[in-house]
C-alpha cells in the first residue's frame, strides 16, 4: 500500500482515541462495570440526537453535554431500577440502554430530514472520513492541516490523562476496595459517577471516529488484554493505551491490505481496530505468561508431577 | 404499502383489526416473537443471564456477513433469509461459548468476557459489511437493515420462516418448563437429578438463540435485547410465583409486539423495533411503580407497615417491662398490669422523642391496646396486656435462645432479639417453645424471665 498524510492522521486519531478510551476502560474492567460501558455507549444516542435536534449542527459543545448527561443518567437510572424494583443488575442495565437506544434511534429517524445525521454513521463511524474536516492550518514548511478530530480526541485524551492522574489514589482504592475507600473518607459513590462521566465524555469524542457500538471495543478489550498481562495498575494503564495505538496502527494497514489480497477494495478501519484488540486479546489469553493458559496448563502439569513425585518417593524408599 | 400514513379513523381500524394483508404479517410474527422472548427471557432473568442476549446478538453480525459471502460465492443470490439467519444463529452461539471460555479459562470476569465477544465479533461484522458494501450483489441484500430492523422488504416466505422459529422455541420452552425451572432456582439440586447443567445451560442458550434470530428482521439486532429482558422483568413485579410469571411476561411481550408493530405501521417513519421497545418500556415503568409484588409502591407500603408494628411493640415491650419491675412475682391476668404507667417512665426505656412517643401512643390507642386516664398516663387493656406479654415473651425466647444455642452473652442479646422478634412467626415460637421447654420453666409463667439486668 502507499503511505499517504491522510493514512497518517487516520492511524493518529485512532490511536488517540483507543487511548483515551483505554484509560477509563482499565477502572470499568478493574470494578467489574465493563458493561456500563456499553450500556453508556449504546445509551447517548438520544442525547447526540437531542442535541442535534436543539442546535441544528454538529457542534461539539452542545453534543458533549447531551451526551455526557445521558450517559450519567444511565448510570443514574440502572442503580435505581436495580435498586428500587430488586431487578439484577445487567438486566437493569439492559433496560436501561435498549430503551434509550430506542429512544434515540426513533429521534433519529424523526428527524432525519432536519438534520444530516446517518444513524449507520452513529453506530460504526467514519474515520477515514475524519482528516477532511480540517480544523485549522499550522504553518509549517508547505502548511499542515490539523482536522478537528485530532484536535478532540487529544483534548479528551489529556483531559482522561489529568483526571485518571488527579485521582489515581482515588480510583484505585475505590476499585479495589470500595468500603476501605468509604472508610478512609473518599466517596466511592462520587468517584463512580465521575469516572462514568469521563466514559460518556470519552464515548461521544470517540463515537465520530468508531462508532459507538465498536467504542466499547477500544474501552474494553486492550484493559482486558492488559489485565491478562501485570498485576500493576500504573503498568495495566500503560500498557493498555500502547495496546490500543497498535491496534489503530495495525487496524488500519490490515483494513487496506488485506481485502486487497482477495482483490477488493479497503474496508472499515474502525472495524479492523476491534479486530485487531480481539486478535491481541486472544494472544494474551493463550500465551500470557503468568495467567495464559498455556502458563496455566505448564503450572498445573508441575503441580501433577511435583504430587506424583511425593506419592512415588516414598513407596520407593518402602522398596 | 402498510408503511404509508393512515390518518382516518377507518385506517386505523385496519390497522388494529388487521385488515391489510401485508400489516397482518408483520404484526402477527411479531406477537409471536414477543411472546416466545417473554417466555425465554423469563428464563434468562431468573438464572441471571439477562446480558447473554446482549453478546449473542451482536455476535449475529458477523455470521450474517459470512452467509452472504459464503452463498455468494456458490452462485446464489444471498438474499435468502434462511441461510442468513443461520449464519446468525451459528456465531451467536459461537459467541456465547467464546464468553464461557474466556470466563472459565482465564481471570478475566465474567461481564468483561461479555464486553470483549460482543465487541469484537461486531467489529468483525463491520468489517465483512464494508467488504460486502463493494459487490455488486450489496445493493440488493440490505444487510445493514438487520442492525435497526426494517419489515419493508420482506416476503411471505420470511414471515412464515419466523413465525415458525418463534413457535418452535416457545413450544420447545414449554416443554422444558420442569428442566428449566429446575436450573434456575436450584443448580445443585438439578445436577443431582441427573440433569447435566450443561447440556440444559447449552439449550437455553440455542432458544435465545433461535428468537433472537427471529427478531433480527424485524426488531433489529440491538434492541431484541429489550425484547428477551424487559417483558420478563416487568412481569417479576407482579408476581412471586414462576408459572405466572412465564405467563405474564408472554402476554407483556405479546402486547409490546403487537401494539408497537401496529403503531410503526400506522405511522410512517416509526421505525417499529423502536416502538416495540418503548412500548415494552412504557409497561415496565409503570409495573416498577404500581407491581403487585415487587412496585416500589407496594414495597413502600409493606415498609411503612412493617415499621409501625415495630415501634407498635416497642411500645407494648416497655409497659411490659414497668409494670414487672412494680410488682414482683406477678403473673399476667391479675389486676398489676392495669396499673398507668407514666409517658415520663416510658420515654426512658427507648430513645424516643416526645413527640415520637406520644405518636405511637395515639397509634396504639387507635387499635385499643392503651387507654389514655389523662395526658401523661397510659393503661394497657385486656387485649393489650395480652399482647405486650407476647411480644415480651417472644423477645425473651430469642434471647435466651441466642445465650443458650448461639453463645452470645447475656449482655449483647438484647440488640440481637431486638432484630428478629418482630418477624417471628407462631409456628417458629411453638420450635423455641419446644427446644428451650426444660431451659424456661414453662409451667405457671408464661412469659420467662428476663435473662439480662433491665435499665
Amino acid at each position: 500500500m502507499e503511505w499517504f498524510a491522510l493514512d497518517t492522521w487516520i492511524v493518529l486519531i485512532g490511536a488517540l482515541s483507543a487511548g483515551a478510551c483505554a484509560l477509563v476502560g482499565c477502572f470499568l474492567v478493574l470494578r467489574q462495570m465493563s458493561m456500563m460501558g456499553d450500556a453508556i455507549s449504546h445509551a447517548v444516542l438520544p442525547g447526540l440526537a437531542i442535541a442535534f435536534m436543539v442546535t441544528g449542527s454538529r457542534a461539539s459543545v452542545p453534543m458533549f453535554l447531551g451526551a455526557a448527561i445521558i450517559g450519567v443518567l444511565t448510570a443514574v437510572f440502572t442503580q435505581w431500577i436495580s435498586k428500587l424494583g430488586r431487578v439484577d443488575r445487567g438486566a437493569s442495565m439492559g433496560i436501561v440502554f435498549t430503551t434509550l437506544f430506542a429512544l434515540g434511534l426513533l429521534l433519529i429517524e424523526r428527524a432525519s430530514h432536519q438534520v444530516d445525521l446517518d444513524p449507520g454513521c452513529v453506530l460504526y463511524g467514519a474515520i477515514e472520513l475524519t482528516p477532511l474536516d480540517v480544523l485549522f492550518i499550522v504553518p509549517l514548511g508547505s502548511g499542515i492541516e490539523v482536522p478537528r478530530a485530532f484536535i478532540v480526541l487529544l483534548v479528551v485524551f489529556l483531559l482522561n490523562l489529568g483526571f485518571v492522574g488527579l485521582f489515581f489514589k482515588e480510583l484505585k482504592i475505590s476499585s479495589f476496595d470500595p468500603s476501605l475507600a468509604t472508610t478512609l473518607g473518599f466517596r466511592s459513590e462520587t468517584m463512580h459517577y465521575l469516572l462514568m462521566t469521563m466514559v460518556a465524555i470519552t464515548t461521544v469524542a470517540a463515537f465520530e471516529v468508531v462508532g459507538s457500538i465498536l467504542v466499547i471495543a477500544m474501552l474494553i478489550v486492550p484493559p482486558a488484554t492488559a489485565y491478562l498481562l501485570t498485576d500493576r495498575l500504573t503498568v495495566m494503564l500503560l500498557l493498555s493505551v500502547l495496546i490500543g495505538a497498535f491496534c489503530a496502527l495495525s487496524g488500519h494497514i490490515s483494513a487496506v491490505v488485506i481485502p486487497d489480497l482477495f482483490g477488493m477494495s479497503s474496508t472499515s478501519t474502525s472495524g479492523m481496530m476491534a479486530v485487531m484488540a480481539g486478535l491481541f486479546f486472544t494472544l494474551a489469553v493463550c500465551f500470557s505468561p503468568r495467567y495464559g493458559i498455556r502458563a496455566r496448563w505448564a503450572a498445573s502439569q508441575r503441580v501433577d508431577n511435583t504430587l506424583i513425585g511425593m506419592v512415588e518417593t516414598p513407596q520407593r524408599g518402602k522398596r | 404499502m402498510f408503511l404509508s400514513v393512515i390518518s382516518d379513523a377507518d385506517g386505523l381500524l385496519r390497522v388494529f383489526l388487521l385488515m391489510d394483508y401485508n400489516t397482518r404479517l408483520v404484526v402477527f410474527s411479531t406477537t409471536l416473537l414477543g411472546i416466545a422472548s417473554g417466555l425465554i427471557g423469563s428464563f434468562l432473568l431468573l438464572r441471571k443471564r439477562s446480558l447473554m442476549g446482549d453478546a449473542l446478538s451482536h455476535a449475529t453480525l458477523p455470521g450474517i456477513a459470512l452467509a452472504f459471502l459464503v452463498s455468494v460465492y456458490f452462485g446464489g443470490t444471498g438474499k435468502s433469509l434462511g441461510v442468513l439467519l443461520t449464519g446468525a444463529a451459528i456465531t451467536g452461539v459461537l459467541g456465547v461459548l467464546a464468553v464461557t471460555v474466556i470466563r472459565s479459562q482465564t481471570r478475566i470476569k465474567d461481564d468483561t468476557a461479555m464486553g470483549v465477544v460482543l465487541s469484537v465479533f461486531f467489529g468483525a461484522g463491520i468489517v465483512l459489511l464494508g467488504i460486502i458494501q463493494t459487490m455488486p450483489q450489496a445493493r440488493a441484500a440490505g444487510l445493514e437493515s438487520f442492525i435497526y430492523g426494517k419489515t419493508a422488504s420482506m416476503v411471505y416466505q420470511d414471515f412464515v420462516l419466523l413465525s415458525v422459529t418463534a413457535v418452535v422455541c416457545l413450544v420447545l420452552s414449554l416443554l422444558l418448563f420442569k428442566e428449566f425451572r429446575l436450573l434456575c432456582f436450584d443448580e445443585g439440586f438439578a445436577q443431582s437429578q441427573g440433569w447435566s447443567v450443561v447440556l440444559l445451560d447449552l439449550l437455553m442458550l440455542l432458544l435465545v438463540a433461535g428468537v433472537t434470530v427471529a427478531g433480527l428482521q424485524t426488531v433489529g439486532l440491538i434492541l431484541i435485547i429489550a425484547f428477551l429482558i424487559i417483558p420478563a422483568a416487568s412481569a417479576r413485579m407482579w408476581t412471586f410465583r414462576f408459572g405466572h410469571m412465564l405467563g405474564l411476561a408472554a402476554v407483556i411481550g405479546g402486547i409490546s409486539g403487537w401494539l408497537g408493530a401496529s403503531l410503526s405501521a400506522m405511522v410512517a417513519g416509526l421505525p417499529a423495533g423502536a416502538v416495540i421497545v418503548l412500548t415494552a418500556a412504557s409497561i415496565f415503568i409503570f409495573s416498577l411503580l404500581f407491581g403487585a409484588d415487587r412496585g416500589v409502591l407496594v414495597q413502600m407500603f409493606r415498609s411503612c407497615r412493617l415499621r409501625q408494628r415495630i415501634r407498635r411493640q416497642h411500645l407494648l415491650r416497655a409497659l411490659y417491662e414497668i409494670l414487672e419491675m412494680q410488682v414482683e412475682g406477678n403473673t399476667v391476668g391479675t389486676g398489676e398490669f392495669k396499673e398507668s404507667v407514666s409517658c415520663e417512665d416510658l420515654r426512658r426505656k427507648r430513645t424516643w422523642s416526645g413527640r415520637e412517643l406520644r405518636k405511637i401512643i395515639d397509634d396504639a390507642y387507635l387499635e385499643a391496646l392503651v387507654e389514655l386516664p389523662d395526658k401523661a398516663h397510659v393503661r394497657l387493656t385486656d387485649v393489650g396486656v395480652r399482647e405486650s406479654a407476647r411480644v415480651t415473651r417472644n423477645h425473651r425466647l430469642w434471647e435466651i435462645y441466642l445465650i443458650e444455642y448461639a453463645d452470645i452473652a447475656p449482655s449483647h442479646v438484647d440488640r440481637d432479639a431486638d432484630a428478629i422478634e418482630h418477624i417471628l412467626g407462631a409456628k417458629l415460637t411453638a420450635k423455641l417453645e419446644a427446644t428451650m421447654a426444660d431451659s424456661i420453666q414453662l409451667a405457671g409463667m408464661r412469659v420467662p424471665g428476663s435473662p439480662h439486668p433491665i435499665h
